[in-house]
């Protein structure tokens, strides 16, 4: 794509109006694009046409997919319940080669390292490009200008609302469940997969032209819960396995080990004492990494040591937060997905641990969500620059390495912290501008790392009191300037004039795109 | 002498480090292999770091592999230079800049509580030490490092005393035992340390000799500064000299007991209740308050289990031991909070302190506390009590504001 084909956006970044033939809105600032009419709905369906029996069961997923009328040029979609652990989306694109068919879609909600080896059908051109996420070797091949068509990477969020405006029309949604029925109904609560909900296939069920349910669990009608309903599905598959269970949820999630993470945790964790953040009642969200997770520990404990209790807290859950929930520090968890063992017994066994999906935390398309009510998100960044713009998709070297997730949606709530080490491996964080912005300034509050906090100054009234604080807090610049200081100021790597990706905002605008990288 | 060179480490688990392999040739210039996971963003700064440096040992033709995983300036610096010094005999040194940052002193009396060992030859461990305020910082060269790479880890300690920065810990650097302990000290008097530990030390001769060595050195480099000593006794014989170790230096500001050798020595177990240990510790204890230095306790060896450290904090500092080694920088806010005043022990402190004040602004010769007179010591005591309550974070620092 040529240069001259780009035009600005409310953010600063060029980015073009058209890729893989469709039109593309430039982000216009938050919440400035609103567009209207009607939203995207599936083809009509007539109940006569399917067995009055219930039975939908087909012999094997090429049946479904043949009988789904897989063909050139389709999208195809999957969820990433079982993250490395996924043994069915590879399946899927294995069978669409062997029929020779070509410039497929695929619509994950997320990628892992196991769907590494969909680079051999990105390469014999089944797959033209990946609309979702390109994790680890995938993010490589695309980064290295090797995939047919420009890859779109979107939120948990901005993915429901790209099938809610019709940006995105699902043609087949392979959906692997833990259990399901004959019918359909399914859910990822039992099972030997059993990866807790089925919150991130919800929008693909209900939109797509196509839905086939794949199993490793096959319990006679009815499927109870019936996270997903079997009306929506079409065929239902029974295979040997969906997915390998100690990659799809660990047994044990551990806090960090690290003494710097857990500083970064305490500060945090003390930073919101400070601020009032936590006070009786509050809300809050926090990851799945180490230091994530340690700030749990650090707001049990603070909750136990005042007497108070958090109203609700967004998962994805583990057993610390579980162990919350049941000492009674958390009266609810809503939870988009479970990392742990503990997770999926928590939500199997207690009603106060509830399944959400994105639709009710993230769409941008809902009559508001769960996103925005949040007291406080504490989240990651791979870079951060003096305007405190964020980076979660590629590395300072240019390469793109991960995907969105629920980030993009979770900087609306009310206080956004990115607990960030400074240097990582004389990398600095904070840069004059990110390689890849993922998420605008205004949105983004606090950044932690080990040796200050910075706030950003559109919030007078965090700064405000955190005057006095034992707490070191320093301007980004200073933090900037301190991590150059140590580490000597890096080069900026050199890209390529292709676009290799595009990065869309959650409203469907785009707000930054990925060049190839040549060194 | 070898024909190639190896220094640093690589491998699983190895961060901000890097391996420089050498070999001196005769033609060719130099010709350098960078393999660095920081290639893109500092490719160019290593390169060019490196040609510096062999200009200035004077050599035009060699061949050099570095396998960096995001070592620091001051990292590949030192490995470089190690790898020349192990292939020829160069009177030459490559220094980094020594940081303003890294120019302070520390004073005879400050708080020891808290000293965080670091391995002398990893640097990752070095970058962040100073962000957990520990009291002190000790670049170890002795039991941490492996004998192949003793030196080497001189190089590395000699630039991290000049280019990290350790946010006011005390810099400290635990030698070999002398005499080859003294070797070590080139590496490190000219570069502001400020203690040196001195391992299984057994006698005052050990302490002359170093004061000798120490003396040389500063004269050669013409500094008048003074260095800080901390003698660590670790052996039977060692105890029972005790006290003249202790006073053979005024440089002397604290000396430390070591238990893993010792009981080893001893011929007894070590065991968590240290009924074996008891009357080393006590003896440790007595030489120091005798000498009027401070007695520091050895190191507690579960790193997880914070509970059973801070009962073993407690109990030590019952015994009347000041701090304790850390091997673990979450150990530091435990160690130090238990060896600081408790909440009764600061109340008590702060009435004392304050019949003190208002004993001085009257120009009373007496301190009384109600109809109980208080002697010097215990204000001292109280004194030393409130200081370190405020240094600890247990304390406003406008205490006597706050109780008016």
């Amino acid at each position: 794509m040529n240069s001259k084909e780009l035009v600005k956006n409310a953010i600063g970044r060029m980015v073009p109006t058209e890729v893989n033939g469709k039109t593309l809105i430039p982000f216009m600032g938050v919440g400035k694009y609103k567009p209207t009419g009607r939203k995207y709905a599936p083809m009509i369906a007539t109940c006569a046409d399917y067995p009055s029996d219930g039975n939908k069961t087909v012999p094997s997923l090429k049946d479904a997919l043949i009988k789904a009328g897989l063909k050139d040029g389709m999208t195809i979609s999957t969820h990433h319940h079982f993250r490395n652990g996924d043994l069915v989306a590879n399946q899927i694109f294995q069978i669409a080669s062997e029929m020779g068919i070509k410039d497929l879609v695929w619509f994950p909600s997320a990628s892992f390292e196991c769907h590494s080896a969909l680079i051999e059908y990105l390469k014999d051109g089944t797959i033209h490009h990946i609309e979702g996420s390109m994790n680890g070797s995938l993010g490589r091949f695309t980064s290295g200008g090797n995939m047919k068509g420009v890859g779109v990477l979107r939120s948990h969020g901005g993915r429901y609302q790209a099938v809610q405006d019709g940006d995105v029309k699902i043609d087949i949604a392979v959906i692997a469940a833990p259990t399901a029925d004959p019918f359909g109904n399914a859910n990822g609560v039992n099972g030997p997969a059993a990866c807790g909900l089925l919150g991130f296939a919800l929008a693909d069920s209900q939109y797509a032209d196509k839905v086939i349910v794949v199993t490793d669990n096959l319990v006679p009608f009815p499927c109870i819960p019936w996270q997903i309903h079997g009306n929506y599905v079409d065929y239902v598959v029974k295979v040997d396995q969906v997915g390998i269970h100690e990659k799809i949820v660990s047994g044990t999630t551990e806090i960090t080990k690290s003494p710097d993470r857990l500083l970064l945790a305490e500060m945090t964790a003390k930073f919101c004492e400070q601020t009032g953040i936590i006070h009786d009642g509050f809300s809050f969200q926090a990851g799945a990494g180490g230091t994530a997770l340690s700030i749990g520990i650090y707001f049990a404990d603070i909750l136990k040591e005042k007497g108070m209790k958090s109203r609700w807290a967004r998962g994805g859950s583990n057993k610390y937060l579980v162990k919350m929930l049941e000492e009674g520090l958390v009266e609810y968890i809503l939870d988009g997905q479970t990392f742990d063992l503990e997770g999926v017994r928590s939500m199997r066994e207690n009603p106060n641990h509830v399944d959400t999906s994105p639709f009710t935390s993230y769409n941008y398309h809902s009559k508001g969500n769960f996103a925005s009510m949040v007291d406080v998100t504490i989240l990651g960044a791979t870079e951060v620059d003096v305007n405190f713009n964020a980076n979660v998709v590629t590395h300072s070297d240019g390469i793109l390495l991960h995907g969105i997730g629920g980030w993009q949606n979770c900087l609306f709530s009310k206080c956004t912290i990115l607990p960030i080490p400074l240097f990582r491996d004389r990398i600095p964080v904070i840069k004059d501008e990110v390689t890849t912005i993922c998420g605008p300034g205004e949105l983004i509050d606090v950044i932690v790392t080990e040796r200050g906090i910075a706030i950003n100054p559109l919030r007078k009234d965090l700064i405000e009191k955190m005057k006095g604080s034992s707490l070191p807090v320093k301007t980004i610049q200073e933090l900037k300037e301190e991590a150059e200081k140590i580490c000597g100021v890096p080069d900026k790597p050199v890209f390529g004039d292709k676009i290799v990706a595009i990065v869309k905002w959650v409203d469907g605008t785009v707000i930054d795109i990925v060049r190839n990288v040549v060194n | 002498m070898k024909n190639i060179a190896e220094t640093g480490n690589k491998g699983k688990g190895v961060r901000s480090d890097c391996y420089v392999t050498l070999q001196l040739t005769n033609e060719g210039g130099l010709n350098i292999n960078l393999e660095s996971k920081v290639k893109v963003l500092y490719g160019k700064n290593i390169i060019s770091l490196t040609e510096k440096i062999f200009k200035q040992f004077g050599i035009e033709n060699a061949n050099i592999t570095i396998e960096d995983t995001g070592a620091l300036d001051f990292v590949i610096a030192a490995r470089i230079e190690a790898a020349i010094h192990q292939l020829t005999e160069r009177d030459n040194e490559y220094l980094p800049e020594m940081l303003k940052e890294s120019k302070y002193k520390t004073t005879k009396e400050k708080y020891r509580f808290t000293r965080l060992y670091l391995p002398g030859n990893s640097p990752s461990l070095m970058l962040n030490a100073g962000i957990h305020k520990p009291d002190g910082i000790i670049l170890d060269l002795e039991d941490s490092v492996a004998p192949a790479k003793k030196a080497e880890a001189r190089f590395l300690v000699r630039n991290a005393l000049r280019a990290v920065d350790f946010y006011g810990a005390e810099r400290m650097v635990r030698i070999n035992q002398i005499p080859a302990g003294l070797d070590d000290l080139d590496y490190i008097i000219p570069h502001n340390v400020n203690l040196i530990l001195v391992p299984k030390c057994e006698n005052p001769d050990q302490i002359k000799l170093l004061e000798n060595k120490i003396s040389l050195i500063k004269k050669k480099h013409k500094i008048n500064d003074s260095f800080w000593l901390m003698p660590i006794i670790e052996s039977t014989l060692g105890v029972i000299n005790a006290y003249q170790i202790a006073i053979s230096s005024p440089n002397i500001v604290a000396m430390a007991i070591g238990l893993e050798d010792y009981t080893a020595d001893l011929g007894a177990k070590r065991t968590n209740e240290g009924t074996e240990s008891f009357f080393a510790r006590c003896q440790v204890v007595n030489a120091c308050r005798a000498a009027g230095i401070q007695p520091i306790d050895s190191v507690f060896s579960d790193v997880s289990d914070m509970e059973a450290l801070k009962q073993n904090v407690l109990k030590s500092k019952s015994l009347g031991f000041d701090g304790m080694g850390c091997i673990h920088p979450r150990q530091i806010k435990v160690i130090k909070e238990n060896y600081a005043p408790d909440a009764d022990e600061i109340e008590k402190a702060k009435k004392i302190v304050l019949a003190f004040y208002d004993a001085t602004e009257k120009g009373l010769g007496v301190v009384s506390l109600g109809s109980k007179m208080i002697d010097p010591p215990v204000v001292k005591r109280a004194l030393s009590s409130i200081d370190t309550a405020i240094n600890v974070g247990k304390l406003s620092k406008d205490w006597r504001n706050e109780v008016i």
